[in-house]
Order: structure tokens, then C-alpha cells, then sequence
């Protein structure tokens, strides 16, 4: 049967849990996205825009040089960081922006960590004319002043949200607050597989196209499937994109990658399906960080988008059947990663990528060389260079 | 089902054909010992119901008044089980008055949905309203809800449809907690929704007692909403005299807004 089923539900996570005020709303978005995904000519309109706006298919790069410092496995990159606006954010966005055209909405309000997801919401609401606010925790603003000003450039309002611990969390929180009180007009553009029902199967949908043209690149290039998928998960999407079209193939082994931030065992960090336990937040039930009240605890990691104490409900369900193994990679790993990217292959990945990098380049040096990892390089690292700059005691 | 002192005091006030007034505290802000005797003061001063919030780290329904309230209370300290006993405790002073719990559903679901009707049923609340727990998601702890004797209360809202609330009617239980605004909480200059049309509408599909909430600020709308509902709810401007009385007693201002609300409302039966 595939999932998830009517109520939302993969296996015993998802669901609506939602103020009533919303609820109207989610019933309409759900009969909307039936109905679109139905119609040929709106996958076609999308196919439109991801050719020749987004600039899709990205490529599946071999990197040759950072396969041989591993000694190992082949390693293949999955250029997200290629699309328009740097990241695979925006293939979301435009498949829920022609949605929220196609509902009438004419405002779009929408939450973000990294600002990767406020940046391609702002871009898709100028590409159709639509007005937009984005939601950004203050530490998220500070920490990625680059996109916050990228933002306004396109036309957006960022909202600096000060309350908890001013990260992605809070920034979902008022969103929601946003569009419970304007929920007549707006359309509110979740960037993640988490939230609500139908958000995770809508978003799912959305960025399933990373792995249906990583399916299709790799078996042109190497002749067969790859023995190892890495992406790295904080609401889940790029793994989620990229997952999907795989988890048929048994022999395909799927790895997400979450933030162990200062270590697992610090209580600073963002592995939530790794330390976290069965709870709700923002709409949905799934693993969330919380303590023994069910309160949420803060997240942490140096990635802002991967800095979220839950995560989709579907990755909880995949890490329940075992189909999919979750492991940690700490700050510092990602840093390291970072960087051998950099020196090796030319590439800046963004931090949230290099966890997944961090993961593969682990796993390379233990696999025979005629094996194959595909690693989703989820986005590009511009916006983190300040970031890292500070991490490594370069600058400040 | 055994009349729970909700359906009582509902039943009371019709016979006295007078309106009921239900207040909010958030547990814990600033400390639990305030809680508890801010409950006896708002009793004392004609609050027919009272509404204990049980803080929740991250309130999407609530707007900046409870989130403070919310977020201070947490920091102190503030434990789910602790503010069960304090009702305990409130209960054993005072027979009478429906003691409502409101929280979100993940502190009720992380505390088990069993237990946590059970032991609040057996601290003497008669009351619990989750706002982020929508009727399709509702049924197992409704099962336990009813089971111990604890009722349940459905939020509407001016966006819910005919269907809606036909489909969540045999869901409902003690009263029908209706969002006068399509918004979060807190007290608003003016409500826009046209109430009487949105409570008929209501009314047509539930049985219940109907309670109007959200934005409620003062005398002034509390008389306003008066001539639409079986009672009205008073949150964010109690919690806020709360906030603002500092390190001060917040008893005399909390008392004196009761008893001009109450004294509105009053004038208007």
C-alpha cells in the first residue's frame, strides 16, 4: 500500500495535529494537491520551470580526487548545490508555488533555518509575483546574514523571530501563529517533509526528483545502481528526495546523516532519530528531541538547517522498518569535510551537505574500490563561510 | 455518565438564566503557590469556571502573553505532575468550581494519555482542552478521557464547516470552546466574526454549552460576546496583570478585572 495512508499516517507517524482553525485549510490543500497531481499539464508546467529556470537535471559528478584520498569506493556527487538559488530547496518551492497559484492565494509566508529555503521561497514568490514573508529565528539571521539580505533583495519580509531559542523551531512557531491568523489568504510554504499532513507527502513528491534523475545518471554512467545513498537529515528533504525512488532496491543501502553537533552525548546537538523518542511538534508525530514532560529541548549544530529537534515523519517510519540507517557526524567532522571538498574537488558544499560528506567519506575507506556511494551535495556553501571562517579561527 | 461539575455548572447558570465566566492562569508564572491562590482569588471575585495551563515549550495557539507566561514558568522549573498536585491541592479546598487543564498534546502524550486522565481526574479536574488534538486524532484519548470521567472540550473555530462539526459533535464533551477569531490568543481591540451566525451555526450541530474565547480583553467585550454564548473565556488579559504586577502581588488587579467582567456580563442577562 503505498504511504502514507488517508489520514497521513506512514505506519504509526504523521497525522494533523493542528490548531481546528488550520485544519479547514489542510483539507483544502489536500483535495488541491490530489487534484493537481492528477493533472498531467501541472507536472508539466513544473518540468517547465526545473528545466529552464531551476536548471535541471543536475549533474552526478564523480569526484575522482576525493575518491582516491579515501581509498575506497567510487564517490559520485548529486549537484543540488547547481540549482538556481544553490540549493535542492527550490524544487519544492516551485512545485507548491504553481500549487498555491493554482488555489488563488496570493501571499506566501514560509519558515527557515539556513535561509536556503527562505531564499528559493522568495525567489519562486518574485517569479510569480506573489508577496511573501519569511520567518527566521534571530541566531539563524545572524549566523546567515548573506541570505537574509538575499531575501529582501528579491522582495521578501523577513520576520526575526526572538522567542525560545530564536532557531528554525521558533521560526516554524510563528509561521504556523502567521497563518492561523491570515489563513484565508495565505499559503503557507513548509520547506521540509515534516509539518502537517499533507506537507510531507507533498514535499516528498517535490524533491523525489533527485533521486529519479540519480537513478537514471548513475545506471548511465557506472551500468547499475550505487551500493550506498548518504544524505544528510535535519527535517529530511533532500535524503527524503533522493531516498525514494530507492526503496524498493534492497541492495541499495540508504544512510541519513543527522548533526551530532558536540557530540551525542553532550546534549548539544540535532540527532534527533538517533536520541530523540516518538512525539508531536509542528503538526505531525514523529522523533523528536523533548524531555521526560514532553517539552522540546534545543538543538544544536553548526549547520542552521540541519539545527531542528524533530524531523519528518516518514524518516521516522524508514528508520523504524530499518530500511534506512540514521548515523551522527559532529561539527567538527563536517568541518573537516568541508574543507576536503574544497582542496579536493573545487567544490564548496554547504555545512548542512558536509555532514553527509563527513559520513561518506567514512564509509569509502572500508568499501572495495569497484564500489559506488552517492552522495547528495544537497547545497552550496557560500552562505557558510563566515561560519566556517570563525569555526576555524581564521576570522574574529 | 455522571454529572461532572462542568455540566453542573452549566446547568446552574441556565436555571439562573445567567452567563458564565471562565478565566486562565498559566501554572507555574510566576511560581505554583501564586497559581493556587490566584485560582481562590478569581473564585472569590465570580469566575464559574477556572482553566489551569499547563506550559508547553513551544505554544503555536498561544500569542506573546502566554508564551512569556509559558516560557518563564518552564524555566522555573515547572513540572506536569507538580501542577497536577496543585489542583489536587485546590480541590481539596474547594468542592464546587469545574477545574479545566489546558495544554498541548505532546506533555499529555509524553505523560501517557492513561495516566494523565486518570491522575487528573483523580486530582478532581473535570476538564481538559487541547488545542493542537483535532477530533480525527482524538479517539484514543478520548476513550481514556471518558473512561476516568474528564471531559474532553472540542475548540471550534470561525473557518470549521458545517461537515466539520457535525463529524466531531459525537466527540464532544462538557462545552464547545468556540475561537472567537481566526488568530492565537490574546486580547484584541475588536472581534470581527460575526458570532451570532458563527455560534448558531454551531449550536446546530452540537448540544453543549458554548463558550466563547480568544481576544476577550475586558468589560467591555466581555458584554459584547455576552449575548452569543453560555459563557466567555478570559486568558492573556489575566496572565498579562499577571506579568505586569512584577514582583508584586498580582491578587487585587486580578480580582478587580474578575468582578468588572462578571459585573458585565451580569447587567446583560
Amino acid at each position: 500500500m503505498p504511504l502514507p495512508d488517508e489520514r497521513g499516517y506512514f505506519g504509526s507517524f504523521g497525522g494533523r495535529y493542528v490548531p481546528e482553525t488550520l485544519m479547514p485549510a489542510l483539507e483544502e490543500l489536500t483535495a488541491a494537491y490530489q487534484e493537481a497531481r492528477r493533472d498531467p499539464s501541472f507536472w508539466q508546467e513544473l518540468e517547465y520551470y526545473l528545466q529552464q529556470y531551476v536548471g535541471r537535471p543536475s549533474p552526478l559528478y564523480f569526484a575522482r580526487r576525493l575518491s582516491e584520498y579515501c581509498r575506497g569506493a567510487r564517490i559520485y556527487l548529486k549537484r543540488e548545490d547547481l540549482n538556481h538559488t544553490g540549493a535542492h530547496k527550490i524544487n519544492n518551492t516551485i512545485g507548491q508555488i504553481l500549487l498555491a497559484r493554482r488555489m488563488g492565494k496570493k501571499r506566501i509566508i514560509a519558515e527557515t533555518g539556513a535561509g536556503q529555503h527562505g531564499v528559493a521561497t522568495a525567489t519562486a514568490a518574485a517569479l510569480f509575483g506573489m508577496e511573501c514573508a519569511v520567518y527566521m529565528g534571530e541566531e539563524d539571521m545572524a549566523r546567515q546574514a548573506l541570505n537574509v539580505f538575499r531575501m529582501r533583495i528579491l522582495g521578501a519580509t523577513v520576520v526575526g523571530v526572538t522567542a525560545g531559542s530564536r532557531t528554525l523551531k521558533d521560526a516554524m512557531n510563528e509561521a504556523m501563529r502567521d497563518w492561523v491568523t491570515n489563513v484565508d489568504t495565505t499559503y503557507y510554504l513548509i520547506g521540509s517533509v515534516a509539518g502537517p499532513h499533507p506537507y510531507p507527502v507533498m514535499v516528498r513528491d517535490f524533491q523525489r526528483v533527485i533521486g529519479v534523475e540519480t537513478r537514471r545518471q548513475v545506471q548511465e554512467q557506472t551500468g547499475r545502481l550505487p551500493d550506498v545513498i548518504v544524505a544528510c537529515v535535519g527535517g529530511g528533504s533532500n535524503a527524503m528526495g533522493i531516498f525514494h525512488p530507492f526503496l524498493e532496491d534492497r541492495e541499495v543501502k540508504l544512510v541519513g546523516v543527522e548533526a551530532a553537533g558536540c557530540g551525542l552525548d553532550t546534549g548539544k546537538h540535532a540527532a534527533t532519530l538517533n536520541r530523540g523518542r516518538p512525539g508531536i511538534l509542528h503538526g505531525s508525530k514523529s522523533y523528536v528531541l523533548q524531555d521526560e514532560d514532553g517539552q522540546i529541548n534545543l538543538a544544536h549544530s553548526i549547520s542552521a538547517g540541519l539545527d531542528y529537534p524533530g524531523v519528518g515523519p516518514e524518516h521516522s517510519y524508514l528508520k523504524e522498518t530499518g530500511r534506512v540507517v540514521y548515523t551522527a557526524v559532529t561539527d567538527e567532522e563536517a568541518l573537516e569535510a568541508f574543507q576536503l571538498l574544497c582542496r579536493t574537488e573545487g567544490i564548496i558544499p554547504a555545512l548542512e551537505s558536509a555532514h553527509a560528506l563527513a559520513q561518506a567519506v567514512r564509509m569509502a575507506g572500508e568499501m572495495p574500490q569497484d564500489a559506488i556511494i552517492v552522495v547528495n551535495l544537497s547545497g552550496r556553501g557560500d552562505k557558510d563561510v563566515q561560519t566556517v571562517a570563525r569555526a576555524l579561527g581564521g576570522e574574529d | 455518565m455522571k454529572g461532572n461539575r462542568i455540566t453542573q455548572c452549566f446547568s446552574a447558570l441556565a436555571q439562573e438564566g445567567k452567563k458564565g465566566l471562565i478565566t486562565y492562569i498559566t501554572a507555574g508564572y510566576p511560581d505554583l503557590d501564586t497559581t493556587a491562590r490566584l485560582v481562590k482569588t478569581m473564585v472569590d471575585a465570580g469566575a464559574d469556571l477556572v482553566e489551569v495551563g499547563i506550559p508547553f515549550s513551544d505554544p503555536v495557539a498561544d500569542g506573546p502573553v502566554i508564551q512569556q507566561a509559558s516560557a518563564r514558568a518552564l524555566a522555573n522549573g515547572m513540572r506536569v505532575k507538580d501542577i497536577i498536585r496543585m489542583c489536587a491541592g485546590i480541590r481539596q479546598k474547594s468542592t464546587a468550581v469545574p477545574l479545566i487543564l489546558m495544554t498541548y498534546y505532546n506533555p499529555v502524550f509524553q505523560y501517557g494519555l492513561e495516566d494523565f486522565a486518570r491522575d487528573a481526574a483523580g486530582a478532581g479536574v473535570d476538564g481538559l482542552i487541547v488545542p493542537d488534538l483535532p477530533f480525527e486524532e482524538s479517539e484514543e484519548l478520548l476513550g481514556h478521557t471518558d473512561h476516568y470521567g474528564l471531559a474532553l472540550i472540542p475548540l471550534v473555530a470561525p473557518t470549521t464547516t458545517e461537515k466539520r462539526l457535525a463529524a466531531m459533535a459525537p466527540a464532544a464533551r462538557g462545552f464547545v470552546y468556540c475561537v472567537s477569531v481566526t488568530g492565537v490568543t490574546g486580547a484584541r481591540e475588536e472581534i470581527h466574526t460575526d458570532l451570532a451566525k458563527f455560534t448558531q451555526k454551531v449550536r446546530r450541530h452540537i448540544q453543549l454549552p458554548c463558550a466563547i474565547g480568544f481576544g476577550i480583553a475586558g468589560p467591555a467585550q466581555a458584554a459584547a460576546v455576552a449575548p452569543y454564548c453560555d459563557a466567555m473565556v478570559v486568558g492573556s488579559a489575566i496572565v498579562d496583570l499577571v506579568a505586569r504586577a512584577g514582583m508584586g502581588d498580582p491578587a487585587p488587579a486580578v480580582a478587580a478585572l474578575v468582578k468588572d467582567i462578571k459585573c458585565a456580563i451580569e447587567k446583560c442577562a
